[in-house]
């Protein structure tokens, strides 16, 4: 039991406790909490694997930025925990859901048959944690010129997302003068009753 | 390596789970931010086991996270919007059309 | 160091998608001053015009820049021209719609155009980290296109229901090139194909949970059953010139993707052709089907494109360079004849009070007895009648696939495409036989939906009866397929 193994296991089971909790989790907020601490645990796994940049991304971009954006909305719109859970939602019908359930079932069992057949955390040439060099501090530098370089394209294509990204969420969010609920409303049949409450 | 894929599988089908039984569309959307940070536990996993010398796996980890951003800024987005047209933001409400 | 001296050559490989670009930040720019905004869609136009100019001027060149993150050869050319030609024909139908419908705005034009910019650099690559940003390009516009009637509940609910779906698609795509590569330990589509059986030998595993998730993942993005479930919805829900554009331009795009992946750097899978065999057959019949019961002109045609997508997927099937070109074929016929359809129903649609039923068809043939005359033109391709282009793209696509030997496969499309001729012929018994108590309400032609109506009736038709020329563009596609 080697302290990598440990440090896995102890990170492995908070991520995915992190992760149960927040697809669980009524209130919004606390859905948004937990998935914050399984991103932590992540970012843990992400320096065990030498990604210290990702790690520190995680943590700062996603933890700090990503989900504070979606606490922010969700006290915007003082959602109160009242979701009703266990009903499946219509967005994807029956059929892909169980074909899904079935494709994953299936990868889960032929990625832990396999890890029987190898041997684990033996990979002589990738030191763990412990054994990791500081001087290449999270390879930033290593990153750094990949992504200047030979990614320069990719990297300049991840700005304009980011704008249209922009542009996008200020046309949807924005609110216009003439702003005086749905036009609609009274013409979409069936759903009249729920569009007016 | 291979802990690391399952610990991804894991997380990737509990984001699936998420998506398919909330019907917060809040909840929905952590959910899919919940999808791509599994994968990119794949991708720092294969960089670190399979790539020899080089960092493709996490320069394509850096992307996602980019992307995830992207989309959930687009999703709150129309999140304010459907809340604003509707007072809720519950998947029971989106019926205008039938299934 | 970095060696900036040759990254000037690496633009021209690039010049339509930088006229693109250009022209959609001009539009974000102009549109905020409210002197100008009148300008911006000229100007959106006018850059689209350029980009596609300078599109057909490189086709048949064959070039890669920016250390092989863009590769250029002649297939994703040939899809530029289509893309750029999708963009400025939804712009064109788009235009009367928005003021008429009060969702008039610049954004519109530059969100189509950088959607479009999206659409070209995810098929003009072999790197799928560029290939995924790409679509992300293409998609998150979408999005925000699909509920750009804010005020439309219907508008909202395609958005939302568009954006969980993309979404979800995206990470079981990225799940997917994650496999990939995990299995190849590279992104680059040329070297998985260099070096693939050694990579199904070492990690074959991997390979094939790779490739099922892509699929999966580009299966919802085209509508491919059984992940179709979000297409009726939407292309019901989103204004109508959105929902044209993405009955052609996405899907277009997601199959020139596909068609790179499957084709040319998954081919030496010899299980796909069967799953396609049975993807196709799923695809084409359950769009016939449930077509039949629709009573929205929108919601038949999307499951219409359903259908479509189905026969396309014969020729993931038969595989092969004919099988091929006459995918290509068949997504720029499509791609004609659905926009001449679409832009009769903007057109109805503009009229007051309309919300494209069937029954607001009726009397049509004595109101404006040339649209009908038109819209009979398009519903005759897409049944594929002769002498329309419908005829003839699928003609080439089932011979291709009773060549190779699949002749069930044909078997069950010409099937199918009888089981359509019933509802796309519903239309026309409407607008042409339908009693009505009052007549119907004239419709007011704008310069520019005439000019759309005109393009893509005479693209139908003349394409229908001398094919050679498409025919010929089509196979020059293939041939450098890098």
């Amino acid at each position: 039991m080697t302290l990598d193994l440990v440090i896995f296991l102890i990170s492995s089971v908070v991520a995915v406790f992190g992760a149960t909790m927040m697809i669980t989790q009524r209130n919004p907020i606390a859905s948004v909490l937990f998935m914050i601490l399984s991103l932590l645990a992540q970012a843990v796994l992400y320096i065990q694997l030498g990604a210290l940049f990702m790690g520190a991304v995680l943590v700062i971009v996603y933890a700090g930025a990503i989900l504070v954006l979606f606490l922010f909305v969700i006290m915007l719109l003082n959602l109160r925990g009242r979701e009703s859970l266990g009903q499946p939602s219509p967005p994807i019908s029956l059929t892909v859901k169980y074909a899904l359930a079935v494709l994953f079932v299936l990868e889960l069992i032929m990625v832990v048959k396999s890890s029987f057949s190898s041997d684990v955390f033996a990979d002589a040439g990738n030191p763990g944690v412990m054994v990791m060099q500081t001087d290449n501090f999270g390879a930033v530098n290593d990153v750094a010129v990949l992504l200047f370089q030979r990614y320069l394209y990719p990297f300049e294509l991840t700005s304009i997302l980011l704008l249209v990204a922009i542009v996008g969420a200020v046309i949807l969010a924005q609110r216009s003068r003439d702003d005086d609920g749905p036009v609609d409303a009274a013409s979409s049949g069936e759903s009249e009753g729920k569009a007016a409450e | 390596m291979i802990p690391y894929l399952a610990l991804a599988a894991i997380l990737f089908s509990i984001g699936l789970f998420g998506v398919m039984t909330r019907r917060n569309t809040i909840g929905i959307l952590m959910s899919l931010e919940l999808m791509f940070n599994a994968v990119n536990i794949n991708f720092v996993t294969f960089n670190k086991y399979v790539v020899s010398d080089g960092l493709v796996g996490q320069i394509f980890a850096i992307f996602i996270v980019v992307i995830a951003a992207a989309e959930a800024v687009v999703g709150l987005a129309i999140v304010l919007l459907i809340y604003r047209n509707w007072k809720g933001i519950d998947t029971d409400h989106f019926t205008v059309m039938k299934w | 160091m970095i060696d900036f001296s040759s990254v000037a050559d690496n633009f021209n490989v690039i010049y339509p998608e930088l006229a693109l670009l250009i022209g959609a930040f001009a539009v974000l720019l102009l549109g905020t001053v409210k002197r100008f905004a009148g300008l911006c869609t000229s100007v959106a136009g006018l850059t689209a015009l350029i980009a596609l100019w300078l599109a057909v001027d490189q086709f048949g060149t064959q070039q890669s820049g920016f250390f092989g993150m863009v590769t250029c050869d002649a297939f994703g050319s040939a899809f530029k021209i289509i893309f750029i030609a999708i963009a400025i024909v939804t712009m064109l139908i788009a235009h009367r719609f928005m003021i008429v419908k009060q969702i008039a705005r610049p954004e519109f034009y530059a969100l189509v155009l950088i959607s479009t910019f999206g659409m070209i650099v995810m098929a003009n690559t072999t790197d799928m980290i560029v290939m995924f940003l790409g679509l992300e390009i293409m998609s998150v516009p979408l999005y925000v296109l699909a509920g750009f009637a804010r005020r439309s509940l219907q508008s909202n609910e395609a958005g939302i229901k568009y954006f969980v779906m993309g979404a979800f698609a995206s990470a079981f795509l990225l799940m997917g090139i994650a496999f990939v590569f995990g299995a190849s330990a590279t992104t680059d589509l040329r070297r998985i194909v260099a070096d693939f059986s050694y990579i199904i030998y070492h990690s074959g595993l991997y390979m094939y949970v790779g490739i099922a998730l892509i699929l999966v993942g580009f299966g919802f993005k085209i509508g491919m059953v059984p992940f179709h479930a979000w297409v009726p919805d939407v292309y019901q829900g989103a204004p109508t010139p959105v929902t044209a554009f993405f009955s052609a331009g996405p899907k277009a795009a997601g199959f020139a993707v596909l068609l790179r992946l499957f084709m040319f750097g998954f081919e030496g899978v010899a299980e796909l052709s069967s799953i396609f065999w049975v993807l196709a057959v799923l695809t084409m019949t359950a769009g016939n089907v449930l077509a039949l019961l629709q009573d929205n002109i929108k919601r038949m045609l999307a499951y219409s494109s359903i259908a479509h997508a189905g026969y396309i997927l014969i020729a993931f099937a038969v595989g092969g360079e004919d099988a091929l070109s006459a995918a290509i074929f068949y997504s720029i016929a499509y791609a004609i004849f659905n926009l001449g359809a679409f832009a009769v129903v903007v057109l109805l649609e503009t009229r007051s009070g309309c919300r494209s039923d069937f029954s607001e068809l009726a009397g049509l043939s004595k109101a404006s007895p040339y649209l009908c005359a038109v819209l009979a033109l398009f519903v005759f391709a897409l049944t594929g009648f002769p002498p329309t282009i419908g005829f003839f793209g699928k003609f080439y696509l089932f011979s291709t696939a009773v060549k190779a030997g699949f002749i069930w496969l044909a078997v069950i499309g010409v099937l199918n495409s009888f089981v359509s001729v019933y509802y796309y012929l519903r239309v026309l018994k409407v607008s042409y036989f339908d009693r009505v108590e009052q007549p119907a309400l004239s419709v007011s032609y704008t310069p520019a939906i005439t000019l759309v109506l005109l393009i893509t009736a005479a693209g139908t038709l003349g394409f229908g009866l001398f094919p050679q020329k498409l025919l010929e563009f089509a196979q020059s596609a293939v041939f450098a397929f890098l």
